[in-house]
């Protein structure tokens, strides 16, 4: 009679890729037409907007009650650095994954405890850009541009802070000594789905930020 | 091969009789006013020719395909002792020859098809336009070179090519007229259009055939198609009081001896009728010549300057008699629910005939 | 070391019993009894629904329903019928038999699977509360913009409709991993991909339709939520939204699924056809590769929806050759069918009887498909009851009569007793001739002018008569189904004095090879798969049948443990949507954290 033994956390799959690895690519495959449905929506009403503030000129807005000359509101550094941590803490997941994988604890909580970091970082950025915006007239109902803006930043943005948590999850586990190489595919599983937010922020900053 | 009987002979033959009943049923019933099968007008032509190219493949696909079926069906049942059948994994060639065939008809579908896309994108020249605006839920008609506006019933002479060019006050709608063979979406902001050139005179009713909201169900339009002659003189009564001539003001001629001041109505039921039209609220949702609201084009309800010369009342609704004017006007929500045509106040009947006596003389 | 439920299991186990064991179930059978139970109730509640518009429609000028409750009903009837009724239904085949078929002890993720079922039953509750406070979704069931929009449509109908399908998409999404996952990953040794059952093929290219269409109207539906909540303007004309927006999005989710509707049902034809016909499906290659192509094709087909719209004669050329291309591979299939029966010996058992309706019924759908595939003679059948009858010919005649033979094809390993054949018989020709009735007219109808989704129609216009009978077909069509229920009924009270065997078809697939109803962990020993068909290569090497499958005790076999995380969890999904309808975001933040707690204590409890 066959068994199944119920600590084997690798049950033989007609693959040989584990199931729940199969599963994140899965979703992140659905995700891809999410963000590109929200995508294409900020394109299709690009330079579409009937009032201001705009993304890269100045223009005619509301502010302080009443129609003035606003700024363009993106400001490129910023979110430029904010780009480079992220897509930093994308390297930092795959040096603390070998960590996990080789069981070298050191490595895998310096690493992670970075990435973690650099997640949180990145979603104050946003929080703070967000913030910075709405008081230079940007509100989220504003015009076109702010609508699809904010809808689709703002869904990057959550993922991004939702994949935080999950490896902060993972990282309190390593902290507590329990992320052990057989459990390693854990944290590569959430570091996939952290690959994957990055590449999706890969499309957003030139699309948004630098495309004129 | 001879059929055997069999025991579920009699149920078979039901079923084909009902359906041989339920196709020749279907089709009669009629006759049908508003059919997309009775073409009139080029347009409508081309259109059915395309259709009719469709129908006959798929009555032959269906005759072939659903015969061979039922052929299966019959010669193929199992009887007692039958020993397993070959079991056929499949056949290159006859599935090559299967995936070709179809697609063969396909083009014989589909290239006439493309050619009457094209066909029927491109307008003759010299068309006379018309502007078709949806609301909810009654169609507003503006002709802007005759500069005439007026509601859910559109006139047009025979032997000329129209333009219909599209759009919506409020939600999106769909201006349909079966009989000259197409429909466009109203959309805000843009315009869809279709034409048409048509030899048959008469009045051929529409319906909105884009879910619009509560009464989308008795949004109808009513083409009618004139002489030349006659819609010319359709059009000049129209003018008259048009919001497009001269902001709705009629100058009208003060006779010789009189010294009544110009601009008042000539006679009682118009007089009383115009009052009882502004103090009761008419004004605030409809154009009427002889009133302030004469000159306005966007407005809640339609235009009523002509209102008594119309077929129909209600977007298709009633028949416009004087009866029926008065039970629109008594309760009209009652007439059409959630129509936005909400009196601030219940009219007496009194009121009643003076509004019925003054909408009927503008013709 | 290893636990089981069944460890001391005797000669017939016992499963655990009792309501809690219901709600704390993680097993794919139970979980598609669940679904199909909650389905079919949905389903009679839509039939209902259609019962009143038929009875409404049954005379001109009719006054039984004020138009606002019919745009209600028959916005309802759309949106449980294909949200709340086929595609549950097919998710009840999919649960059972998919590991079944593959050879698997259950899905890849049993606890996903649970939290999937518990979130559509919460999705569908919900949406039909609506009725409850009399703000039934009354914009169709397609909702286009800007009729959706807080100034047309101030009530909260169409928030209930918003808020309904975004609960429903979650489910649907985490199904379609799971399944997705369990067809790839977990099949027996020697079930390669070329040799599993068709109906895991299409289940399979199903889950992958599903997979990259429901982001899109999850998008849509955002930006419709956002402009009724907040007050953004994607779909408001006034401040540069475009109410075309919606339409591209809805589409392009759209006609992928009726896709998602029809592949599950192609999948149940494919298995019941070879089976009453004695020998193997016709040119599976073909099959498969059809059904894959037309599910690739299908997600470039959506403007045909929108041939009234004025997109030009590029884009209506464009998108019209595509879509007739899509008839050539549904063509190939429907030649396959009728070859697996050509030469058969046909047995007219009642899963045979509803899987040939498919068939003709079938037919006819995809041809006056192909009709409205030419934009111009579209022009005139768009938006008429040509559509509707084309779409309830496919639908109702094509994916209800496939799930209607599933059911009667399966019920026996499902509730080991079979269905009455007699009162099949008797469900089968009320169901053919109720359907035909009701729809065939509509072709003529909506060609004669009448619009869809009208509360009414004018006297006069030739409309009478075919309306009459379709209303007279509905309620024959009804009837089948009280006669269906009734068969259920009377078949599961004597399943006692006649349980039916493991194999009662002579079926060629592995779910025929264990007892009826299956035991829980499925299979005694994980088989290996040397063929397609592998039932029937198993009994041609033994020379006939297979020995009747004994019942085991299962010690030793490791199952997943129950659990009412999938539960917690859902309810928090609801409670988060709710505080876009209501409250505001104490609620949207307390179902958040409710879904946390419950994702958190799924993830860290032990899985088994």
């Amino acid at each position: 009679m066959a068994h199944a033994d119920a600590h084997a956390l690798h049950p033989p799959t007609s693959t040989g890729i584990e199931s729940r690895k199969l599963a994140i690519w899965t979703f992140i495959g659905s995700e891809c037409l999410f963000f590109a449905s929200l995508i294409s929506t900020y394109l299709v009403y690009k330079g579409k907007s009937l009032v201001g503030p705009l993304p890269h000129e100045v223009s005619q807005c509301m502010l302080h009650g009443k129609m003035q000359q606003c700024e363009p509101m993106f400001e490129i550094p910023l979110v430029t650095f904010g780009t480079a941590v992220l897509l930093f803490s994308s390297f930092f997941v795959v040096m603390a994954l070998n960590g996990a994988q080789t069981g070298n604890r050191k490595k895998l909580l310096t690493w992670l405890s970075l990435t973690v970091l650099g997640g949180l970082f990145f979603a104050a950025m946003q929080i703070y850009e967000f913030t910075h915006f709405y008081h230079k007239g940007l509100g989220y109902t504003t015009n076109l541009f702010s609508q699809t803006f904010y809808t689709l930043t703002g869904f990057h943005g959550s993922h991004v802070t939702l994949g935080a948590i999950w490896l902060g999850t993972l990282l309190i586990q390593a902290f507590r000594g329990k992320l052990t190489p057989d459990k390693a595919v854990n944290l590569e599983i959430a570091a996939l789905y952290w690959h994957f937010v990055d590449v999706v922020w890969i499309v957003i900053f030139p699309v948004v930020y630098l495309m004129r | 091969m001879s059929f055997r009987k069999v025991p579920s002979w009699p149920a078979r033959r039901r079923v084909w009789l009902s359906l041989l009943a339920v196709a020749l049923l279907a089709a009669c019933g009629g006759p049908f006013p508003q059919s997309t099968l009775i073409p009139k007008g080029d347009f409508a032509q081309m259109v059915d020719e395309v259709f009719m190219t469709t129908v006959k493949w798929a009555v032959l696909v269906f005759v072939l395909v659903e015969g061979a079926l039922l052929y299966a069906i019959f010669r193929f049942r199992a009887k007692p002792g039958d020993k397993q059948p070959e079991q056929t994994h499949g056949n290159t060639t006859i599935e090559v020859i299967w995936t070709v065939i179809p697609a063969a008809i396909l083009a014989f579908i589909a290239v006439p098809t493309v050619r009457t896309i094209f066909r029927t994108d491109e307008m003759p020249a010299g068309a006379m336009e018309i502007e078709v605006i949806g609301h909810q839920w009654w169609w507003e008609f503006r002709y802007p070179e005759q500069k005439v506006v007026t509601a859910n019933e559109m006139h047009v002479p025979a032997g000329k090519t129209v333009l219909v060019k599209i759009r919506t006050a409020d939600v999106l709608h769909s201006f349909w007229v079966p009989q000259f063979g197409a429909k466009r979406d109203a959309f805000p902001g843009k315009y869809t259009h279709f034409w048409f050139k048509t030899d048959s005179l008469g009045s051929f009713t529409g319906q909105c055939a884009e879910f619009c909201g509560t009464q989308h169900g008795r949004m109808g339009s009513l083409v009618v198609v004139q002489t030349p002659q006659d819609f010319d003189q359709w059009v000049a009564t129209q003018q008259v009081g048009s919001p497009l001539v001269n902001n709705g003001v009629v100058a009208v001629v003060a006779p010789a001896d009189s010294a009544a001041p110009p601009t008042a109505p000539a006679d009682s039921v118009m007089i009383k009728g115009q009052q009882e039209f502004m103090a009761g609220g008419c004004i605030g949702c409809h154009a009427m010549a002889g009133t302030p609201t004469a000159g306005v084009l966007a407005f809640v309800g339609p235009n009523l300057s002509h209102v008594g010369s119309r077929q129909r009342l209600a977007a298709g609704m009633l028949v416009n008699t004087p009866e029926n004017l008065a039970l629109w006007l008594r309760d009209p929500q009652k007439v059409k629910a959630g129509s936005l045509m909400k009196l601030p106040h219940q009219l007496t009947e009194e009121q009643i005939s003076v509004l019925v006596a003054y909408l009927r003389a503008h013709q | 070391m290893a636990t089981s439920v069944l460890e001391h299991a005797p000669a017939r186990d016992h499963e655990a019993s009792g309501l809690w064991s219901w709600i704390t179930t993680v097993d794919h059978k139970r979980i598609g009894i669940l679904y199909g139970a909650t389905a079919f109730l949905f389903l009679l509640l839509g039939g209902l629904e259609a019962l009143l518009i038929r009875w409404q429609l049954a005379k001109p000028e009719n006054t039984f329903l004020s138009p606002e409750t019919y745009n209600q009903l028959f916005t309802m009837h759309g949106t449980t019928m294909i949200f709340l009724g086929v595609m549950p239904l097919s998710a009840m085949f999919f649960n059972y038999f998919i590991p079944l078929h593959i050879g698997a002890r259950d899905v890849a993720f049993p606890r996903l699977n649970a939290f999937s079922y518990w979130v559509f039953l919460l999705g569908g509750l919900f949406l039909n509360s609506s009725f409850l406070v009399g703000a039934a979704p009354d914009a169709g069931w397609f909702g286009y913009a800007n009729l959706t929009s807080k100034q047309y449509s101030p009530g909260m109908n169409v928030d209930f409709w918003v808020i309904g399908l975004q609960i429903l998409g979650i489910a649907s999404l985490a199904a379609a991993v799971n399944f997705f996952v369990t067809i790839i990953n977990l099949r027996a040794p020697g079930m390669k991909l070329m040799r599993m059952p068709m109906f895991v093929w299409m289940s399979l290219v199903t889950q992958m339709l599903l997979l990259l269409a429901f982001p899109v109207i999850t998008v849509a539906l955002i930006f419709l939520m956002t402009d009724r909540v907040f007050g953004t303007h994607f779909y408001v004309p006034a401040y540069g939204g475009d109410p075309t927006l919606w339409q591209h999005l809805f589409w392009i989710f759209g006609h992928p699924e009726v896709y998602i509707l029809i592949l599950p049902a192609f999948g149940i034809v494919s298995e019941i056809l070879p089976v009453f016909s004695r020998k193997p499906l016709f040119g599976y290659a073909a099959m498969v590769f059809s059904g894959s192509f037309i599910a690739f094709l299908g997600f470039g087909v959506w403007s045909h929806h929108m041939f009234a719209t004025g997109m030009g004669p590029v884009a209506d050329s464009v998108f019209s050759v595509l879509t007739m291309l899509i008839a050539i591979p549904t063509g190939v299939k429907i030649f396959n069918w009728l070859g697996t029966i050509w030469g058969g010996s046909i047995q007219f058992k009642t899963p045979m009887l509803f899987a040939l309706g498919f068939l003709f019924q079938f037919i006819i759908g995809g041809l006056s498909g192909v009709m409205h595939a030419s934009p111009p003679a579209d022009l005139q059948q768009t938006d008429t009851y040509f559509v509707v009858a084309h779409f309830h010919y496919v639908l109702f005649g094509g994916s209800i009569f496939a799930l209607i033979a599933g059911a009667y094809y399966w019920f026996p390993k499902m509730f080991g007793t079979l269905l009455s054949e007699r009162i099949g018989k008797v469900h089968f020709w009320l169901a053919f001739i109720g359907m035909n009735l009701t729809f065939f007219p509509m072709h003529f109808v909506g060609l004669h002018g009448m619009p869809r989704r009208v509360y009414t129609y004018p006297a006069g216009l030739g409309f009478e008569l075919m309306n009459q009978i379709e209303t007279v077909g509905a309620m024959i069509l009804g009837f089948s189904f009280l006669v269906f229920i009734y068969n259920i009924w009377i078949s599961m009270r004597g399943r006692a004095e006649h349980p039916a065997p493991a194999d009662p078809w002579n079926g060629a697939t592995l779910e025929w090879s264990i007892p009826s109803p299956p035991q829980a962990f499925n299979f005694a020993e994980i088989p290996t798969v040397s063929a397609r068909d592998e039932l029937w290569h198993q009994k041609q090497q033994r020379g006939g049948t297979l020995p009747e499958p004994q019942r085991v005790s299962g010690a030793g076999i490791h199952m997943p443990n129950p659990s009412y995380w999938p539960l917690v969890t859902a309810v928090g999904v609801l409670v988060f949507f709710l505080g876009f309808m209501m409250v505001g975001w104490p609620l949207n933040v307390a179902g958040g954290l409710l879904t946390a707690l419950g994702a958190f204590s799924w993830a860290f409890e032990p899985a088994g």
